[in-house]
């Protein structure tokens, strides 16, 4: 997550913490590391990295144009975009705040991200995510894939709710 | 030409292609689950090809966005491989074509990413991080199917013995593939095939199934000769564009 150091970025970040992900409303897009740099330019430009979490995210052009509106709402006329790719985006990245609030939005924080396994192991170590619901690790996971990219779908067996996790990538 | 943009156009189109095959498959699924993880590889797919054809519009420099190289070029000019735009068949036959794309993918993005080109680089670090599970998917589903019950194991070895002749096109190397080798951009594709045959013999043996032996390859497509099947697929994938040009919704 970027931080400000001085007032002007500041404020600017105070900004787009104000901007929530279309389809995780819990989490605004600077701490989910979708924002990954914001200036204000000499020029009275206001320029602003961003990097895609999943390459397909059907959302990402909702989030810029968000992120535009945002600034535009904030006084900043002039806003520049532009797409980074390294470093790629990872889960890594969430705070233990930002993990808190998933949670209680009702979806399982990701794990860290695996270290680097067989491309097709015989045996998967499938992770048991603890139940956002009751907190139970007697859950199970249905599919890797879920309604968005980056959600994997569970069963807790002790509360018998199906639930999302947001996978760690 | 451009050696690179030319390039690009190849690891772009085979992505979009075989991302707008497996789509085909939305709400066809043979359980809920499945239809929405090959919707989601096929997202994940266009989303990679939207990137890589829009640094190939970049290299260019003639104007054309992804949208436009995506809607506006005919099948004589796209550069993805015959595999890719072979019609779905039964599911057994799209994951097994899934599978051999997959082992092929994830290893050609592990060493895209540290290509000499730091955008291509940055593009198939995050490509990588995908075609990861996306091999795990396929070849996990290969394992089942050809392990599986009679049917599904017949189904699945028909499936590897049809497709087996349009692997080779993924390794085939001319002076396109030579030359972004010579600056280290990209690997020349036959370096991947020791490796690619180790996995792919690998799951192939776990599954029970047997390896196709090496005879006719098809080949062509990296230079504008595809089966009749790719026009049928832009047919579909660019009426849209093309009845409305430039619209928006």
């Amino acid at each position: 997550m970027v931080s400000g150091t001085d007032p002007q970025t500041a404020a600017l970040l105070e900004i787009l913490h104000g901007v929530p992900d279309p389809e995780v409303p819990a989490l605004d897009v600077v701490e989910l590391g979708i924002v990954r740099k914001v200036e204000l330019r000499p020029d009275g430009v206001v320029a602003v990295d961003v990097t895609p979490t999943y390459s397909g995210c059907p959302a990402m052009r909702t989030i810029e144009e968000d992120i535009v509106a945002a600034l535009h709402a904030g006084g900043h006329e002039h806003v520049e975009l532009r797409t980074v790719y390294s470093p790629a985006w990872t889960t890594d990245w969430l705070s233990d705040e930002a993990k808190a609030k998933l949670k209680a939005y009702g979806i399982a924080p990701p794990g860290r991200t695996a270290s680097e396994q067989a491309l097709v192991p015989l045996t998967v170590t499938i992770r048991r995510a603890p139940c956002p619901y009751c907190g139970s690790s007697n859950t199970e996971r249905r599919s890797e894939f879920g309604s968005t990219a980056c959600k994997a779908i569970h069963y807790c067996h002790h509360c018998r709710q199906p639930f999302e996790e947001f996978k760690a990538l | 030409m451009d050696p690179l943009f030319e390039y690009l156009l190849r690891l772009g189109d085979d992505r979009l292609i075989l991302g707008h095959r497996l789509s085909e498959w939305c709400g066809h699924g043979p359980a809920l689950e499945e239809d929405i993880a090959l919707a989601n590889v096929a997202l994940d797919l266009i989303g990679q090809a939207s990137h890589l054809l829009r640094l190939a519009g970049t290299v260019e420099g003639r104007g054309r966005d992804e949208d436009a190289l995506a809607y506006f070029r005919d099948a004589i000019d796209y550069r993805n491989a015959q595999l890719v735009e072979l019609p779905n068949g039964d599911f057994g036959h799209t994951i097994v074509r899934s599978f051999l794309f997959d082992a092929w993918s994830v290893l050609l993005l592990d060493k895209l990413q540290r290509s000499t080109h730091s955008e291509l680089a940055g593009i198939a670090a995050k490509a990588h991080k995908e075609a990861r599970y996306h091999v795990r998917h396929s070849g996990e589903w290969v394992i089942r199917l050809g392990d599986g019950t009679d049917e599904s194991h017949r189904r699945a070895q028909n499936a590897l013995d049809q497709l087996w002749p349009y692997t080779g096109e993924l390794f085939a190397s001319d002076e396109v593939d030579r030359a972004v080798a010579a600056h280290a951009i990209a690997p020349d594709p036959p370096t991947l095939q020791p490796a690619w045959r180790e996995v792919v013999t690998d799951v192939i043996r776990r599954a029970m199934l047997t390896l196709p032996a090496d005879g006719y390859m098809h080949s062509g497509a990296r230079q504008g000769r595809h089966t009749e099947h790719l026009g049928h697929l832009l047919a579909e994938m660019q009426i849209l564009a093309r009845s409305h040009p430039g619209a928006k919704w």
